[in-house]
């Protein structure tokens, strides 16, 4: 009986001291957005399994942008280094305080021959509601809606409940994955390592 | 001893549930209140150190900044409002800068919220902030400061016996730079 209790007690006490270790959703928020940022509280970190490798190709795609162009990740093909970053859903607090950093640095992309893709599975409208409060953004923001998520199911970014994951891909110019962050939802991922890595495709490592 | 064991979880399982154990605050510093307790690294930056009138180096308090009055801008590198902002909070650092009767007396610094050092730096470097910033990537001063949105604005009144006051608090963008800091030389009574 005492090594039922036992038992019980340290799953208790386990579970409990997880949920402590488990920090919440850590972000901020602009006062850009006022009150419209739906909190979707903490979620699982990760919720799918990738489908593409550091070091394979990249599955090339089509996307219709905000302003209305169609983006091919081959129309970069020998031009550009090709950053891609998914994030899981407008008007949701990580993402809303992700993309309006990257806005402020073209500079280090530039400096290092790479172009940001913005990828959602939200809809055209929803992204040009959301993404005008973020300034005039100098990459495309694709939308990745119909068929819904399509390309995150081909990296293997699209989670079970149909959002993207929050991730990052850098793509070298001849289409070849050299880097891959599938980052835990919850938090932003840091601009300092994805910097390092467009600096170290430009040095050629 | 055993039914001790289960009340411990069930009560670590109470904090977990109900408990103040995510850091969260109630609100920003109010004010006519007190900042909550934090200190912040001296910079390394030997100018930035003689501004702030520090020396040396490990951690100080917001009171032993040597002025009457500090402002504290929590902003965000990755925040349109803060990157908008960022020459207004300039302006009136360079007015104060400019004026006989405020310089040295009100200084200014900026809390990156959830941003690393390497963040920071590019917000510093994009925007050309000529006051000190600090990181504070993992969030906990923005947890301690009521998890406010950004850019907020405190202003710290410091009293000659080590003591301080909040004089400002507040949420957005300035309604104008020179509103903004009449209302700090206002409520700072520097004379």
């Amino acid at each position: 009986m005492k090594t039922r209790i036992r038992s019980i007690f340290l799953a208790f006490l386990g579970a409990a001291l997880l949920g402590l270790a488990a920090s919440p959703a850590a972000f901020a928020l602009s006062d850009a957005y006022k009150d419209n940022i739906y909190n979707t509280g903490r979620l699982k970190p990760t919720d799918s399994a990738l489908k593409v490798k550091a070091g394979g190709k990249a599955p090339d795609f089509t996307l219709k942008a905000v302003s209305g162009e169609r983006v091919s990740l081959g129309d970069f093909r020998g031009k550009k280094n090709v950053v891609i970053s998914f994030v899981p859903a407008a008007w949701t607090p990580v993402c809303s305080d992700q993309w309006p950093g990257y806005n402020i640095v073209k500079e280090m992309f530039d400096a290092n021959d790479a172009i940001l893709l913005g990828i959602t599975v939200d809809n055209i409208p929803t992204l040009f509601s959301w993404t005008n409060q973020m300034g005039k953004l100098w990459f495309p923001v694709l939308s990745d809606f119909w068929p819904h998520g399509a390309v995150a199911k081909k990296f293997g970014v699209l989670r079970s409940d149909g959002m993207a994951e929050r991730a990052l891909f850098v793509i070298d110019k001849q289409g070849i994955i050299r880097y891959i962050d599938v980052h835990d939802i919850n938090r932003r991922p840091p601009l300092e390592v994805l910097i390092g890595e467009l600096e170290k495709l430009k040095r050629g490592k | 001893m055993t039914r001790r064991m289960l009340w411990f979880a069930l009560l670590t399982w109470g904090m977990v549930l109900f408990g103040p154990t995510d850091g969260r605050s109630a609100g920003p510093p109010p004010v006519g209140g007190k900042l909550p307790d934090f200190t912040l690294g001296v910079p390394k930056d030997a100018a930035e150190k003689t501004y702030l009138g520090l020396s040396g180096s490990g951690a100080f308090k917001i009171p032993q900044i040597r002025a009457k009055t500090v402002v504290i801008e929590i902003f965000s590198m990755y925040c349109p409002y803060c990157q908008k902002e960022a020459p207004n909070v300039n302006q009136v650092y360079g007015k104060i800068e400019a004026d006989p009767t405020l310089r040295g007396k009100i200084k200014l610094i900026g809390i990156g919220v959830g941003n690393a050092a390497f963040e920071v730096g590019v917000f510093k470097k994009k925007y050309n902030v000529p006051f000190p910033l600090f990181p504070d990537g993992d969030f906990v001063l923005h947890k301690l400061l009521g998890e406010v949105r950004t850019p907020y604005f405190i202003g710290v009144k410091n009293r000659p016996d080590g003591s301080h006051q909040v004089i400002h608090s507040r949420l957005g963008a300035f309604e104008s730079v020179e509103k903004f800091l009449d209302e700090i030389v206002k409520t700072s009574d520097l004379n």
